[in-house]
């Protein structure tokens, strides 16, 4: 297995390093400024994975002296260097360091910026995690004395050091349950945090009286112990999230940060995209995504449209057009008037229907939460029942308190605070492993509800590139030269080109013709590579290629050589996620952007009988909306700004990694691999998370039912509560791990599935 | 009695130095990158320090 070698596929490759990398001026709007006249910078390398990948990288960039520090996070796929702003007087440029990354194979983009604030919180936890564990430890070995007979006064003194411990450290790693609690009870709700606060304090304040009353009894260990564990299931929650987050925000970053404003002198200034107003004039170079709504007043190029509006194939667009922000320039330098500022564009639409569209996250209620919607007034009426009980029949009151709180402590859900997030964190490592990454727990839950999945088209059934479809009729000549043409051009048919060929043909002298083709002057005379009516050089001549499958034509001095024909081709696994789907009693539907001839092929092609096309935005998230109020919970899948509404309109969603920004940040799930499996596998993953929560649960309560009998009846010391507490929880997380048990098994079980495919078959006795 | 009045604050005092070192190490930052870090201890490539 070849480790840290990627992109030695070719010299082709070579070729496409210099394009995709940051701009000059983005990479200096991107960096810090540390004083001194150093600047750090920040990117993201998705491709190290091992140890010699970050010595490749960090070698790579302290080879060059401009470059003072550089450190790769392994974790986090990240590079941080430190770099001179100024050498010998001259204005650094950074592209030549990223260079530098990019010439060992690696890819290096720029990532939205990241939060630091959650990395702080984060720690915050484990600090009071720490600080718990230790008290807890030290408390239990206190304890531990007295259980085994230590009296009277050494019995006091070890029960007075826990009281000294327990109480600093309630307050300082109990303020996470005690903060949640009170917002819950000031919005006139409960949740799972109100029963812990209660018992914690209740068990703490009643242990203190017996101590100072030299009480036989105190329940500081208990105390301490169910802040210890239940930290640990809230620190597991977080780092999840954390891990998948940092993941999201490592992908490349689609929209520009500022672009190219062109003065009324005529000189140019990068300019933050924030401060382009309408009526600037910004140009646009081949490759450029647009930065803000506006027309076009000089220049040709080809639009990519796909991330916006669904649409498959590129568009030609002149002076007069207008184009939207997020869209794509492929093939021409364009000149374009700002009609709004990126505030008011496009994007800024969609996020007004994201907020009206209020999905399912806002609506749904955490599976915990619920449980003590029901558990906490049980608990706490018991508490108070036993209370009045022991006061009135058995006429001590101090004795009845006892009693009440040991019923507390008993209850306390130690094992329900531990159920959902020991599930969810094993659950969503398993997805982590597959290449999906889950933003919150409370996706997982959603995504076990679901009856129908809603599929956008371009980008998510489809690859959004388009691949050659006939290679086996072209020769392989006509191929190398074609590759030869298509190497100088950006367009993506062109890379499909360059990508299906072996080898390609050296031109010297090639020139792009925007919304046509290429052209190039050889000895044996003019090559052109484009669409029909260019490649012959006669204007009535009509394209063959059908709606469906665009075509490239290939002449010599305007006599046709060769065709090539493409096609968007779907994902792959998108015909067995599909299908998968459809055996699991799903109903799938295509909501696409993209005309309908278009659609209902690719529908039909992947056996999808459901199929809606040329839908807008709105449209999209109202057909979420409306499936939702017919009582379906659905699952959107989705990538582009278009699909964003309907990402937050249904009941739970789903993008690729190669989605834009605001598509990923609109999702709940984001799977970062190619195949289309990543659907079917979360939701089979999702939904055994949901029997193992309900298996959790039913065990907790099981536990309760037993166990409070001994409470009420007064039999629970400390010592048999702490039992009770320890083995519920430990139950509970082992259930937990058999999920990777169950996991597994089945990765183990898939590639019997997958050998019936002949071609697999074939490839193995071959 | 006496001995527990010594071994207690002893053992507490020393419970507490991990925990402190814990801290410390948190706050360092010597968990922020838990794969590399298993990486660079098997790296003998050039660990003199940086001039």
């Amino acid at each position: 297995m070849s480790c840290c070698a990627p992109g030695t596929e070719g010299a082709l490759e070579f070729e496409k390093i210099s394009h995709g990398l940051p701009s000059s001026e983005e990479l200096w709007l991107a960096s810090r400024d540390l004083g001194n006249g150093l600047r750090q910078t920040d990117l993201s390398v998705p491709g190290v994975h091992c140890g010699t990948c970050i010595v490749t990288v960090e070698g790579a960039l302290k080879a060059d002296p401009l470059v003072t520090r550089a450190r790769v996070n392994l974790s986090t796929k990240r590079v941080s260097f430190v770099w001179k702003a100024e050498e010998n007087g001259q204005r650094t440029d950074p592209v030549g360091l990223v260079r530098r990354i990019a010439a060992t194979g690696y890819d290096a983009h720029l990532f939205s910026s990241a939060e630091e604030a959650n990395d702080a919180y984060r720690n915050e936890l484990i600090r009071a995690v720490a600080i718990s564990g230790f008290a807890a430890a030290n408390i239990m070995l206190l304890s531990v004395s007295v259980w085994s007979g230590a009296s009277d006064a050494t019995r006091d003194l070890f029960h007075w050091i826990s009281g000294l411990i327990a109480g600093p450290v309630l307050i300082f790693a109990g303020r996470f349950f005690y903060r949640s609690a009170w917002s819950a009870l000031k919005h006139g709700r409960t949740n799972m945090d109100v029963p812990i606060s209660l018992a914690i304090t209740l068990s703490y304040a009643m242990s203190l009286w017996e101590t100072i009353h030299h009480g036989p009894h105190a329940w500081f260990d208990a105390t301490v112990s169910l802040l210890f564990f239940l930290l640990i299931g809230r620190t597991l929650d977080h780092v999840m999230r954390d891990k998948a987050r940092s993941a999201i925000t490592g992908l490349a970053r689609l929209s520009p940060r500022g672009a190219t404003v062109i003065n009324r002198d005529g000189s140019r200034e990068y300019r933050p995209v924030e401060d382009i107003r309408p009526g600037d004039r910004v140009a646009i170079a081949a490759g450029d995504r647009i930065p803000v709504d506006g027309k076009v007043i000089a220049g040709l190029s080809d639009i990519d449209m796909s991330i916006v509006n669904g649409e498959s194939q590129p568009v030609a667009a002149g002076a007069g057009s207008t184009l939207q922000a997020g869209t794509l320039s492929l093939t021409g330098s364009l000149v374009l008037e700002a009609t709004a500022t990126a505030r008011d564009s496009f994007l800024s639409e969609i996020i007004g229907l994201m907020e009206a569209a209020e999905g399912g996250r806002a609506r749904y209620r955490r599976i915990a939460d619920r449980a003590a919607q029901y558990y906490s007034p049980a608990v706490h009426l018991l508490a108070l029942l036993s209370f009045l009980g022991w006061g009135i029949f058995g006429g001590d009151w101090k004795q009845a308190m006892l009693i009440a709180t040991s019923v507390l402590i008993i209850t306390c859900p130690c094992a329900l605070g531990l159920a959902v997030p020991v599930v969810q964190v094993v659950a969503a490592g398993r997805l982590f492993q597959n290449g999906i990454m889950v933003k919150e727990g409370s996706a997982m839950e959603r995504l076990a509800e679901i009856d129908s999945v809603l599929f956008d088209k371009t980008g998510t059934l489809t690859s959004g590139r388009p691949r050659l479809t006939n290679r086996g009729e072209t020769s392989a000549e006509m191929l190398e030269i074609a590759a030869g043409l298509a190497l100088h051009s950006r367009h993506p048919l062109s890379q499909a080109l360059v990508s299906a060929a072996s080898s390609a043909r050296d031109f010297a002298d090639v020139t792009e013709r925007p919304g046509e083709g290429l052209e190039a002057m050889t000895d044996q005379g003019v090559y052109r590579l484009g669409n029909r009516r260019f490649a012959s050089g006669r204007a009535e001549e009509q394209g063959e290629g059908s709606e469906i499958a665009s075509e490239v034509v290939l002449s010599l001095d305007h006599r046709p050589l060769e065709t090539f024909r493409f096609e968007d081709m779907p994902r792959p696994g998108a015909q067995k996620a599909v299908a998968a789907l459809a055996r699991e009693g799903f109903q799938t539907v295509v909501l696409s952007g993209d005309r309908a001839p278009v659609v209902k092929d690719l529908a039909a092609r992947l056996g999808i009988a459901d199929w809606r096309a040329a839908l807008s935005p709105r449209e999209k998230a109202d057909y979420c909306a409306g499936a939702s109020k017919a009582g379906h919970k659905v699952l959107m899948v989705g990538d582009g700004i278009n699909d964003a509404p309907a990402l937050s309109a249904a009941h739970v969603s789903m993008a690729p990694a190669t989605a834009a920004d605001i598509g990923r940040q609109a999702a709940d799930f984001v799977f970062l691999r190619d195949g289309l499996e990543a659907v079917p596998l979360a939701i089979e993953i999702s939904r055994r998370a949901g029997r193992l929560i309900r298996e959790n649960f039913a065990l907790a309560i099981g536990y309760n039912v037993l166990a409070v009998p001994i409470a009420i009846a007064g039999y629970a010391t400390p010592l048999v509560a702490s039992i009770a507490m320890s083995t519920s929880s430990m139950i509970v997380v082992l259930n937990a791990l058999r999920l990777n048990r169950l996991a597994k098994a089945e990765v183990a079980a898939s590639p019997e599935k997958t050998a019936s495919d002949t071609d697999i078959q074939g490839a193995r006795f071959a | 009695m006496s001995n527990l009045l010594i071994l207690i604050p002893v053992a507490l005092f020393m419970g507490g130095l991990g925990l402190a070192a814990f801290l410390w190490s948190l706050k360092s930052g010597q968990y922020e990158d838990l794969d590399g870090a298993a990486w660079r201890a098997l790296d003998d490539g050039n660990d003199k320090p940086e001039a």
